[in-house]
């Protein structure tokens, strides 16, 4: 049934993020001006010359924001993936064979739950050294990991005592084969939301992190906002243009999600 | 009761575990507990006191099991920073942390579950696109963003309440719900727009499933149908979710305790790191995880008490 | 169906008068508190105050607590033999007279009569020695609060006087006379302090607040205020948002992005100085650090004044070495423009020491003070032009403690270095290459020398002149690049007077008042 409806959410989130995403490449290329440099004075509101005004050294805002973007695009992109991959790995194992193994892992899958995501990312900086990207991403993708498992291994559980799975177990496949050809392709229900809301908390983390000072990165959207938060009376447009690119980005990717999920359950 | 008490037995393995991590991650994080406290006065003597007073120069086992030995007679070890009792400084944190997040959660059920059902009636009518985008775009807008608006607009222009002033829990607790309640909107908003939509997704799927389909097609009201048994299969999978839900209000109250000036919980294991006050952040740590793993039994075992067959399932 | 759908929406409407209803029914216990003290209601408010502080306190105990944020408050609650004034003079406080012998290795102090501690007992002599003892004398296991005590050779004293006889000439012993006198044998000091302040301790809540009342059988002038309440939001945000939205009246050390927020209707700012020295402090044992050309190349290279402009909307005072105004006779003023901005210059020094092309470096920055951050942004631009590419990383605080300042692991960083007492040893110590503290490395034979004469020197004349000398050696060998003693701007209420600025870092309470 109306097809047209539910390609419409794929639609709108692939043009929301297409287009953050041109303006992302285009910062990493060219910004109006560097986002760095002096080249107006304090606290300008929006004009034609800065599009979102300038913030309290004088730099353009929207040259800040496309950097910020690209930090914060490539941080939340990162870690899910590490997130999703390691995670789907651990729910794959302790789903299938079930037992100590599932018994094991998913305790430690429930300490890490448990375990705060600043001092993890403390923990990370302390052993990878003072590179703060590498660090946050390994260390957010690590945060990660838990919620990804816990889904995956619900759908391979779920999977492991169908018939068609036994049958392939029968017929002499492997236990690797059949993770990967039969029950991977089959978790793709679960793990596709997992991702979107994945996406959107990894780019909540990287904000958090860097509101919180605890990794701070140079122009990244998080820390520019929380800079902002205290300039709500003179230049409510640093955190409202901060803020609001934050949120665009998470909405269009959640609009994919939302699509791809209708489109599956039409097939 | 078997299952409960294994479920139980897991719940302290897990705590044990963090525990565990927690005093490991403390052994590798740089920063020095002496150093910290000394901070630009310290000097060589007064840095190997310190540490030899906290008993930082003794092997990692044997700290860690004096610890737990402390821990489980009820001695939660002194502050660094403090110098105090642990317990005596967290005990009022504890409360208002638990205010909060109970009543974010209040408000999480009161709102999602209503439209939650409500949201099957709008499948496929005309403007279901545009709940479901607003839906979207409520889990979208991040909660310490929503938060300095919030604190903004109603405390600073409004003056409905005051940020950075809670009032005490104990001997003003109306004036300190208000204030809190702010907060757990913030909190709120999203994880209602996750319930609803996960709701009516679980709604939807059951209600194509054949038996609902053949009830209907025997001359059942749809509602009826809907209320009887739909609602009743996925409760299950919504109180899991509520569970986790629950869970990671948690997380998410440390930055909006900073974005409110809340002084809860989350706020205080920040501190408390940035004083690599391991003690107190021990603590925290640990109750944090005795939560999150506290509801996630309690949401399992409720499942149980609904759903029977999942007990067969056995795993845990 | 419509009538279901009717039902539903009642319910839900319903659910939310429930909580609309609930957010009201608080209402009027919120009006009863007395949470707001606003301008407008004069009439009724109450004689307190509520003072925002960014750093929550240590320990209590004045002798245990080390954070400048703790000492700062702790002021008005703690009195040594002497106390500083707001001119930087030391005055008679629980001693009522303080005599020096000439060859400076004798003092005698009288015990004023009828001093009392805030738990309503006499201070006598038992409570001044133990006090002094205890910072004197090494603790079990462990070494001395204060090293410094250590000349005392002997301590003699009756019930009405004591004295001090040294083993050298310290002309700064009686800085350290500001030491706090507690009560003997009193074992709570660290959770409910004693002392002979103005203001008497009530109640604290870490991570909240801390009350202070005003202590009514003060020996001296007594405060103006009843009660003040200090709370704790660690965030410059949040305490901005607190003096909007009314929690709080006045707090200190804002920068001048952060006033700006401020309505002038309600607010005034005060301009003090932080007293202390904010600099781009260089590893002078790393490269290309260990070259003074490359050091005196980044003090041609960085402009003091442009940073003050860029970041600071022009306060603050610019600096040329380890010392700032306000210690009146050590500071040293001409040798603010030893160097001046010199793009040329700075590059010609590069190429002499073999940089022609400039270099890469790091400038570690404390992330949770963003003043130094601030600093770091525009520094990292005006070292472009000298061909200099600077990387900032931003440092959780506790590792910079960690890491940079105790294990001098890093390339250069900024700071800003204060002193708790009036002695210019405090600033300059530090650069003496064997001293435990000395975070920059700096290693200048010539330096150590004067330090050691000026150390023991017994004519304060002359250890004046010698402590000029050494800053500048300081400037001289560009053993960093000074920046500047930042500006303190204080946001107070409208109606709030009395607010006195010290050249130390403290809080002076007992003299702010409502005017009326």
């Amino acid at each position: 049934m109306k097809n047209k409806k539910i390609n419409g959410y794929l639609l709108a989130g692939i043009i929301i993020t297409a287009f953050l995403l041109l303006l992302t490449v285009y910062g990493a290329i060219h910004t109006p001006y560097s986002p760095t440099a002096y080249t107006g004075m304090k606290f300008e509101a929006p004009s034609a010359a800065h599009l979102f005004g300038t913030d309290k050294l004088g730099r353009d805002i929207f040259s800040r924001v496309l950097k910020g973007m690209g930090t914060t695009l490539s941080v939340a992109l990162i870690t899910v993936i590490i997130g999703a991959v390691v995670g789907t790995a651990v729910g794959a194992v302790t789903g299938y064979f079930g037992g100590l193994v599932d018994d094991t892992l998913m305790r430690i899958n429930d300490a890490l739950t448990a375990f705060p995501s600043i001092l993890m990312a403390l923990l990370v900086i302390s052993l990878l050294g003072p590179e703060r990207k590498s660090s946050l991403i390994l260390a957010l993708g690590i945060v990660f990991i838990p919620s990804f498992a816990r889904v995956t291994r619900t759908a391979f559980a779920s999977l492991r005592d169908v018939n068609y799975i036994t049958s392939a177990r029968l017929m002499g496949a492997g236990n690797g084969r059949i993770l990967l050809l039969h029950l991977l392709p089959n978790t793709g229900r679960v793990l596709l939301p997992a991702l979107t809301i994945g996406f959107n908390n990894a780019v909540l983390a990287e904000a958090s992190m860097s509101f919180l000072r605890i990794t701070p990165l140079e122009t990244s959207l998080g820390y520019m906002l929380s800079e902002a938060q205290g300039m709500l009376a003179t230049a409510p447009w640093y955190a409202l243009s901060t803020g609001l690119v934050i949120a665009l980005l998470v909405f269009g990717v959640g609009l994919i999600g939302e699509g791809l999920q209708q489109r599956n359950k039409e097939a | 009761m078997r299952y409960t008490f294994k479920r139980i037995g897991l719940l302290l393995i897990t705590m044990l575990l963090v525990s565990f991590l927690t005093f490991l991650a403390f052994t590798l994080v740089s920063g020095d507990p002496a150093q910290t406290k000394l901070g630009t006065e310290a000097t060589p003597e007064r840095l190997a006191a310190l540490r030899q007073e906290w008993g930082l120069d003794q092997p990692f086992f044997t700290r860690y099991f004096r610890w737990l030995a402390g821990f489980f007679s009820g001695n939660l070890g002194v502050s660094y920073h403090y110098s105090k009792p642990v317990w005596d400084l967290i005990a009022s944190k504890v409360g208002v942390t638990l205010c909060m997040c109970l009543l974010s959660f209040l408000i999480i059920t009161v709102v999602s579950i209503p439209l939650g059902i409500w949201s099957y009636r709008w499948v496929g009518g005309p403007f279901d696109w545009l709940r479901t985008a607003f839906n979207q775009l409520c889990m979208a807008v991040p909660p310490f963003f929503t938060g300095m608006l919030v604190s903004y607009g109603f405390g600073i222009v409004l003056r409905m309440f005051v940020p950075g002033n809670v009032p005490d829990l104990h001997t003003n607790f109306g004036a300190a719900v208000k204030h809190l309640f702010f907060a757990a909107v913030c909190i709120a908003i999203p994880r209602i727009a996750m319930t609803i939509r996960m709701m009516r997704s679980t709604v939807i799927s059951e209600m194509n499933k054949s038996y609902v389909r053949t009830a209907i097609s025997r001359g059942n009201d749809r509602h009826a149908v809907l209320t009887r048994h739909v609602l009743k299969n996925s409760l299950v999978s919504t109180i899991t979710f509520l569970g986790q839900t629950m869970a990671e209000i948690i997380g998410g109250s440390i930055v909006v305790e900073q974005v409110f000036g809340i002084p809860g919980l989350g706020r205080f294991l920040v501190a408390s790191i940035g004083y690599r006050d391991y003690p107190v952040v021990q603590t925290i740590v640990v109750l944090l995880a005795f939560w999150v793993v506290l509801v996630g039994t309690i949401a399992d075992l409720l499942n149980q008490t609904i759903d029977p067959r999942l007990r067969l399932g056995g795993k845990a | 169906m419509k009538k279901k759908v009717l039902a539903i929406t009642l319910v839900l409407a319903l659910a939310l008068t429930l909580l609309a209803g609930c957010g009201k029914s608080s209402a009027p216990a919120a009006a009863t508190t007395t949470e707001t003290p606003t301008a407008s209601d004069a009439a009724e408010r109450p004689n307190e105050l509520s003072i925002g502080v960014a750093q929550d306190f240590d320990s209590l105990d004045p002798h245990h607590a080390t954070a400048a944020g703790t000492k700062e408050v702790l002021f008005n609650v703690f009195e040594g033999l002497v106390k500083p004034t707001s001119e930087g003079q030391l005055v008679p406080a629980v001693a009522s007279d303080v005599k020096v012998s000439d060859d400076g290795l004798t003092y005698t102090f009288t015990l004023r009569q009828g001093v009392k501690f805030h738990n309503g007992d006499t201070v006598d002599m038992q409570d001044v020695v133990f006090s002094i003892d205890r910072n004197r004398l090494a603790e079990e296991g462990g070494a001395a609060l204060i090293p410094a005590l250590g000349v005392i050779e002997d301590l003699s004293y009756d019930d009405t006087t004591l004295t001090l006889k040294l083993s050298e000439p310290s002309l700064e012993l009686l800085s350290y006379m500001t030491l706090a006198i507690i009560p003997a044998d009193y074992d709570q000091q660290e959770t409910a302090p004693v002392g002979t302040g103005p203001f008497k301790f009530v109640s604290r809540e870490a991570q909240d607040n801390m009350v202070l009342e005003r202590f009514a059988d003060y020996w001296g002038t007594p405060a103006k205020l009843d009660k003040v309440t200090f709370r704790i939001i660690e965030n410059v945000e949040g305490l901005v948002m607190g003096l909007q939205s009314g929690a709080l009246d006045l707090v200190m050390h804002l920068t001048s992005n952060e006033t700006a927020q401020l309505s002038t209707k309600d607010f005034h700012v005060e301009e003090g100085s932080m007293n202390l020295v904010q600099a781009l402090y260089l590893n002078n044992a790393v490269k290309p650090f260990d070259d003074v050309r490359v050091r005196q190349a980044l003090c041609y290279g960085v402009d003091k004044q442009g940073i003050i402009d860029r970041a600071f909307d022009g306060y603050g005072i610019p600096l040329g070495t380890s010392m700032f105004p306000s210690f009146g006779k050590y500071y040293d003023e001409s040798l603010t423009d030893y160097y001046t901005h010199d793009v040329e210059k700075a590059k010609e020094l590069l190429a002499e020491a073999g940089y022609p092309n400039g270099f890469d470096m790091t400038i570690s920055v404390p992330s949770n003070y963003q003043p130094h951050v601030d600093t770091a942004e525009v520094i990292k631009e005006q070292l472009k032009d000298i061909g200099v590419n600077a990387t900032i990383l931003p440092v959780e605080w506790g590792v910079w403690l960690s890491d940079v300042y105790g294990a001098r692991e890093y390339q250069s960083t900024i700071t800003g270095l204060t002193s708790d007492n009036m002695t210019a040893r405090k600033l300059l110590e530090r650069f003496g290459s064997q001293i435990s503290n000395n975070f920059t490395n700096y290693n200048n034979s010539e330096y150590d020398e004067i330090l050691a004469k000026a150390v023991t020197s017994t004519s304060d004349e002359e250890q004046t002149a010698l402590y000029r000398q050494l800053e500048v050696n300081l400037t001289e060998n560009a053993a960093n690049v000074y920046i500047q003693d930042m500006a303190d701007l204080v946001a107070v209420r409208n109606g709030v007077e009395g607010l006195t600025f010290y050249p130390l870092y403290v809080l002076d309470v007992s003299t702010l008042y409502w005017a009326d």
